[in-house]
């Protein structure tokens, strides 16, 4: 039994010690060429979650899928693709989770609607102060 | 021993909380004077055997006594002593015993001191820093023993984060403690005002210097954090609107919309509610970053808990003290009176505005941080990071800089605009040049602009107050004002000019290769391994020459700690006046190279030149301020020993 156990241990370390051996992907350390193109594949980057992190873009990760998919986008930004487009790929592929920018959906609404409703009250606030004692 | 006698000071210290509790509660009663005059030696005993279980604490660390469960699953043998002391308080127990013992030593400290207020006020005040003391021991003592032992002693402990084995993270927590700690005087001052109806600018004055210190070390707490995270995570960025950092952004936001509106209370008597609301604000979003932080709610480096029945024990504690301030204040608000009047153009005006915008930011902030966990709470999951914070808080903190720079420049009560004109004028001027300037030559992006203008702006208004007064006479305050509205200005500056000008080049360089970034040349002229205490690591050496001048060595590691394993970038810098060359060096290529990432980061370290510039403006005030009491103290002394004299 012992060495059926130790047989499945390596069958299954094995993929395991593979994927961390493996380079990371062509553009994950890499900038492209065209400085107007890095610079848009860049601001992207900024605004999407590396999934294994916490609380870090994929544009400032070491983790291996941040390479990746640094490397992803940087490839089809390269091939023209627009910024908005990877995003609702990524978000399709991830969920909302994944991008910064929180989008307006029946979920999300309060996050803008509120801080609406901050600036009215604090505009309110401060006529209430002031306003009454010219 | 040692352990055991920590505990048992812990329950002393306990014990003595709910003796000031209770007899500052029937202290205020006809004939309860004997237990009123137990209070404050309680709150000073109380302190001090708080004081000693934290010791020994240190101490058990210190010794790495692996047969204590907290040193066996945070120290190690291994490690330099500076981080053995500093893992007593890098994890939760620890850090709630710092908590505790800070918040102790500040109750003992005004028990001791403070004699200005009627006593019936500072009774109910020490009262309720019993009551927020108490629920905090109650959750070290059922829920975080941090003195627990473990039987049989493991051989070796499990060690320190290797993220937190940084002298400037070894003191982070401390500061920011101070910080959120010592916003719980100002919450006590707070409720004991309801409670005994005395809002008053005296109960402002006493207030004050609790306020300033807790915000001068909040202020340096989250400027070093932002430090660490630049340097310490290896990607250039110093603000990541973590939740961990809105923690610790929120009790500031709090703090300096307190810090203001008690000034506006203590000079002119006006903002009496205001001031009480944002007193129970101010530690309320310090216990609030305290459950985040501690609850294991956010998985991160910060969250060392996981254990869902802490997080419950806070939140009931956040719910008690949060929500009983708040009925309080309800029930309270409308039998204070309302306080002088002022007409809109004044600098009460401004400070309203301003204080508004700052509680709406902070709204904002805490919308931001929390959303995300409410949403998770129904299944679905988003995020809310930069591209949300910025440009939403943006529009608040833009017109209120504004209003920041006029502020200062307008008299009390009243003021005529035709009077403040030409500084007025002086200040748009400024703006505007600097707008027109970098849209047509440099052409920066919105917010960059913005933010560029608006430095100029509040950098020029920050002196304007001080024009045609005597600079030796001029108050400490004033001129902490001044320095610190500077300090505004640098950080806004180095921020805008951060986001807009910064170069970064990612580049696979084998030994002799040069890169260039910026106006810098790097060439990469080795790779060595080097070893430390307890961890090993690939070093490079670069030389950095700047627009071709002489070369300067740096040297960034990739480090792999044993103890627990665990890689780190460990990034090299080379400052100039005018920016930072950030230098880091990753993994080996496949073709023998190295990887390097490397950026030119201009004005980078006004960001946290313009934080200290920002804490050391807190420290005049609060040396002005102390400094007129003691004096106030010693004349009343002099005259109390004088008519002693002449009575005899």
């Amino acid at each position: 039994m012992k060495w059926l156990f130790a047989l499945l241990v390596i069958a299954l370390a094995a993929p395991a010690a593979a994927q961390d051996s493996l380079p990371p992907a062509p553009y994950a350390y890499r900038q492209l060429d065209d400085p107007r193109l890095e610079a848009k594949a860049q601001a992207l980057m900024e605004t999407l979650r590396c999934l294994t992190c916490q609380s870090q873009s994929i544009a400032d990760s070491d983790a291996s899928m941040a390479g990746d998919m640094r490397s992803e986008i940087r490839t089809r930004i390269a091939a023209g693709e627009s910024p908005g487009h990877i995003r609702r790929w990524l978000i399709g592929r991830y969920g909302d989770y994944i991008s910064y920018e929180p989008r307006v959906t029946r979920v999300t609404w309060p996050l803008f609607a509120i801080p609406a409703a901050l600036l009215l009250l604090g505009l309110l606030i401060v006529r209430r102060r002031l306003g009454e004692r010219a | 021993m040692i352990a055991e006698f920590g505990l048992a000071c812990l329950w002393l210290a306990a014990s003595l909380a709910a003796l000031q509790l209770v007899a500052a509660s029937l202290g205020q009663r006809a004939g309860g004077e004997t237990l009123a005059s137990v209070v404050r030696p309680a709150a000073v005993v109380q302190a001090l055997l708080c004081g000693v279980a934290f010791l020994m604490l240190l101490w058990v660390f210190a010794r790495t006594d692996l047969s204590v469960l907290l040193v066996a699953e945070n120290s190690h043998s291994e490690k330099p002593m500076i981080y053995k002391i500093a893992g007593a308080w890098g994890n939760h127990e620890g850090s709630m015993l710092l908590w505790v013992t800070i918040m102790a030593l500040a109750g003992g400290l005004i028990a001791l001191i403070e004699h200005r207020l009627p006593e019936r006020t500072m009774l109910a005040t020490l009262g309720a820093q019993a009551f927020v003391g108490l629920g905090f021991y109650a959750f070290l003592l059922f829920a975080s023993n941090p003195f627990a032992r473990i039987s049989p002693a493991p051989a070796e402990g499990n060690g320190l984060n290797p993220l937190l084995q940084d002298i400037g993270l070894a003191m982070h927590p401390p500061t920011l403690y101070m910080g959120y700690v010592g916003l719980s005087i100002a919450f006590s001052f707070a409720v004991g005002a309801l409670l005994t109806r005395n809002v008053t600018p005296d109960f402002a004055k006493v207030m004050r210097p609790w306020i300033l210190g807790a915000w001068i070390f909040l202020t340096l707490g989250i400027t070093a954090g932002s430090y660490w995270a630049y340097y310490e995570l290896g990607w250039g960025g110093w603000w990541f609107w973590d939740p961990v950092e809105n923690a610790s952004l929120m009790p500031w936001l709090a703090a300096t919309a307190l810090l203001h509106s008690a000034s506006v209370l203590a000079s002119r008597d006006a903002l009496r509610t205001w001031t009480i609301m944002l007193g129970v604000i101010a530690f309320s979003m310090s216990m609030i970053g305290t459950f985040l932080v501690r609850s294991g709610i956010l998985t991160s480096v910060h969250a060392f808990a996981v254990d869902p029945t802490r997080g419950t024990f806070i939140l009931a504690l956040l719910a008690i003290n949060i929500g009983g301030a708040l009925v309080l204040f309800a029930a309270r608000a409308n039998t204070i009176a309302e306080g002088e009047r002022f007409a809109p153009l004044s600098r009460e005006g401004a400070l309203v505005i301003n204080n508004v915008a700052l509680s709406a930011v902070l709204g904002i902030v805490l919308l931001g941080t929390l959303y995300p966990l409410v949403t998770e709470a129904f299944g679905v999951r988003v995020s809310v990071g930069p591209p949300y914070f910025n440009p939403v808080s943006a529009a608040f903190v833009f017109p209120m800089l504004l209003v920041l720079a006029v502020g200062p420049l307008l008299r009390w009560r009243r003021d005529r605009f035709a009077r403040v004109k030409p500084a007025v004028i002086a200040i748009a001027a400024a703006g505007l040049v600097v707008l027109l300037a970098m849209w047509l030559i440099a052409g920066l992006a919105l917010f960059p602009l913005l933010g560029v203008s608006l430095a100029a702006v509040v950098a020029v208004a920050a002196f304007l107050p001080l024009q045609g007064r005597s600079l030796k006479r001029l108050p400490l305050p004033v001129w902490g004002m001044a320095i610190a509205h500077f300090g505004v200005a640098v950080a806004l500056f180095g921020m805008s000019v951060d986001t807009a000008f910064t170069v970064e080049k990612l580049s696979a360089a084998g030994v002799g290769d040069m890169v260039e970034v910026g106006p810098w040349q790097v060439r990469l002229t080795a790779v060595e391994p080097v070893a430390g205490p307890n961890w090993t690591a690939l070093e490079g050496r670069l030389s950095a020459s700047y627009k071709g001048g002489a070369g300067h060595m740096l040297a960034p590691q990739s480090r792999t700690f044993w103890a627990p394993p665990q890689t780190t970038s460990e990034s090299a810098l080379l400052t100039r006046w005018n920016g930072q060359l950030y230098t880091v060096v990753g993994g080996a290529t496949q073709d023998g190279r190295w990887q390097l990432r490397l950026w030119w980061k201009p004005f980078v370290t006004f960001i946290w030149f313009g934080g200290l510039l920002i804490g050391l403006g807190g420290l005049l005030a609060l040396i002005g301020r102390v400094s007129v009491d003691v004096r106030r103290r010693v004349a009343t002394r002099r005259i109390a020993a004088r008519r002693a004299e002449t009575a005899r």
